[in-house]
């Protein structure tokens, strides 16, 4: 099968339903001149004219604010954040607006759009450019969250976020951009939102992971088969509602279970993952739920530091491996 | 003068005064629950306006919504409904007064936070430019709101691409319980206008025919594509921030010296007896069916049913 980038399959998402639909436009800062900072973007505006790839101005709040009004107004807008750390600055619009709109108004709309955000660490990107803060819209009911760990899963999707009639963010982690990987030359190709995917099955312990850490759970899973663990890896894909029952039915089986993901281990996801675990499926633990995270810091600059902020194959091996 | 015109400007004048005067009294006695805030004294506003739009056009609301709403041309049996919590209500009973909407007219929400409105209406703005319609879009905000970020960035966008957004300001003088020259930078929230590059007028808000005129100038340059203005509508807020409020802020004699000055429907009605435009039998005539009206919107709000909590969970998700 053929391999293409991360960035490219999106790129592809965007091509495939943009022709598709003319309801949807994308607007953010920096995409139809530069081709958007991760090259992500590259070739839109020729295709499909800056009317619908549109540079915005330096104004979060209005860029969300007005893809929300859009989409009230019969459009399938997305919207770019840059950076997932500037979705600070527009959150009112996320949990008191886009949220809320459907079910506050008793159902008469729909608010069927994307906010990309690309986040998580990048080579020395410091405190304000490299955070992963999917952990602050688990609590936020009316939004779903995802991130695909791989290409194909980056295609389908943000296809089927594109699709949904839902408010989706889509979390694509900056590092993995360049990352190829194969994806089916299948313009169909759609990963439905709300289902986890067991990646790799095993038997003794279940590690649930997403995005970046996705590739470090594998790598930590191979180093321990070679010990004589047999690991399953649960790519949970959806973050928010997550996929209780693959998760709660994985750990039934393999009776162990650690989390890992690049965001702050403190109030992470992970904590909401094993809350779960413990309250239905606590009988079937033989071990402590562990975390892997990062550091309770901001994202340091110096790459020693942030080397050291990082969540690591090694703090996964060893979790592990303290189980036993 | 067009007497059609004037009738419907004193109908929903009067069905909004009807229709708060009725809020107020089931919102003390404890009957419509949650926060309420009033719009007496502000009629000539959200009626002048929205009598220049469409149900195609779109409106974005605030906190204080319930006469956007009613001009807009949403009925006030669900809207009642929806104030009183029940199934029937425009929302499910899911918004209640503060976030009444009726998408069927284009009325795309109140907002109980302050300057929500302005980048959705911007938003919805675009779209219809990005679709090629002459729709507009009209976001009614507060003096207060003005000093929202959302005002600035909204206004900025709306500027630099043209869009099809009218931004009416209905200065009251009172944000929330501040007094809104503690905390602006300006008099006329429509000198604002200078820092977009677009025009900012200032009206007589209790002056119904004049918010008709003036909002119809901007509305018409929205739809030619000549981008956005503010108009900004001088008014005084009759009642407290919210029914309830003790309005330590201020005296009763300043509301009522105020409220002798400005009424927007004691004004209109002497002006349109005094010209002979209607009559006192036809003024009493539309009195009579609008209370009715609010009198059955009210039994239909009273008889239905609250929602079942099985329908916590509905509309949460599409999909």
């Amino acid at each position: 099968m053929r391999e293409i980038t991360f960035a490219e399959a999106t790129l592809e998402a965007m091509k495939e339903e943009m022709e598709k639909d003319d309801t949807i436009f994308i607007m953010g800062e920096d995409l139809a001149r530069q081709g958007g900072i991760f090259g992500q973007f590259k070739g839109l505006p020729e295709m499909f004219g800056t009317e619908r790839i549109i540079d915005s101005p330096i104004s979060e709040t209005a860029i969300v604010g007005a893809v929300i009004g859009a989409a009230l107004a019969g459009m399938r807008p997305i919207a770019d954040m840059h950076f997932a750390d500037f979705m600070g600055i527009t959150m009112d619009e996320i949990f008191n607006q886009m949220a809320k709109i459907r079910y506050m108004f008793g159902g008469q709309t729909i608010v069927p759009m994307v906010i990309r955000a690309p986040d998580g660490l990048i080579r020395s990107g410091a405190a304000q450019h490299s955070q992963s803060i999917e952990a602050w819209f688990n609590g936020i009911p009316g939004i779903k969250v995802v991130a695909p760990s791989n290409p194909a899963d980056a295609k389908g999707l943000l296809k089927a976020a594109i699709q949904s009639d839902d408010p989706v963010i889509f979390f694509e982690n900056k590092d993995l951009y360049r990352q190829s990987g194969e994806v089916p030359e299948d313009e169909n190709l759609i990963v439905p939102i709300g289902k986890a995917k067991v990646v790799k099955e095993g038997n003794d312990v279940t590690i649930v992971s997403y995005s970046i850490m996705m590739k470090k759970a594998l790598e930590a899973s191979e180093i321990l088969e070679k010990e004589g663990y047999s690991v399953e890896v649960v790519d949970l894909i959806t973050l928010s509602p997550f996929d209780e029952e693959t998760v709660i039915e994985s750990v039934k089986k393999t009776h162990r279970l650690l989390i890992a993901h690049e965001a702050v281990k403190r109030g992470g996801l992970g904590g909401e993952i094993a809350a779960v675990i413990a309250e239905k499926a606590i009988d079937y633990l033989d071990a402590p739920i562990i975390r892997v995270g990062a550091k309770f810091t901001p994202v340091p600059f110096s790459p020693t530091l942030e080397n050291a902020y990082r969540p690591k194959t090694i703090d996964i091996v060893n979790g592990i491996k303290s189980m036993f | 003068m067009n007497k059609e015109l004037y009738s419907q400007f004193y109908k929903t004048m009067f069905k909004i005064r009807t229709f708060e005067k009725r809020i107020e009294e089931f919102s003390m006695k404890g009957e419509v629950p949650g926060f309420v805030h009033l719009y007496i004294g502000e009629e000539a506003i959200a009626t002048g306006v929205c009598a220049n739009l469409t149900k195609n056009d779109y409106i974005q609301s605030t906190h204080r919504g319930h006469g956007h709403t009613i001009a807009k041309g949403a009925k006030v049996d669900k809207m009642m409904a929806e104030l009183f919590g029940k199934r029937t209500g425009y929302c499910k009973g899911k918004g209640g007064s503060m976030h009444i909407a009726d998408f069927s007219v284009g009325m795309l929400g109140a907002n109980g936070i302050v300057g929500g409105g302005f980048t959705l209406a911007t938003g919805a703005a675009l779209a219809e430019k990005i679709k090629g319609t002459n729709n507009v879009s009209v976001v009614f905000f507060g003096d207060g709101a003005s000093n929202r970020g959302t005002f600035h960035e909204a206004l900025n966008m709306a500027s630099v691409w043209k869009l099809p957004v009218v931004f009416v300001c209905e200065n009251n003088e009172w944000a929330s319980t501040t007094p809104y020259l503690t905390t602006t930078s300006v008099k006329d929230i429509s000198d604002r206008a200078v820092g977009y590059g677009i025009p900012g007028v200032i009206v007589d808000g209790n002056d119904v025919e004049k918010v008709y005129e003036e909002s119809a100038k901007a509305i018409e340059r929205a739809r030619k594509g000549e981008g956005p203005s503010i108009v900004e509508m001088k008014t005084y807020r009759i009642k407290g921030h919210f029914v309830g409020d003790p309005e330590m802020y201020r005296t009763k004699d300043e509301v009522k010296e105020r409220f002798e000055l400005t009424d927007p429907i004691r004004r209109f009605k002497e002006k349109v007896l005094l010209e002979g435009v209607l009559s006192e039998n036809e003024i009493n005539k539309m009195e009579e069916e609008i209370i009715k009206e609010i009198d059955d919107a009210v039994k239909f709000a009273m008889e239905s049913p609250f929602p079942s909590e099985e329908e916590l969970f509905e509309d949460l998700y599409v999909d």
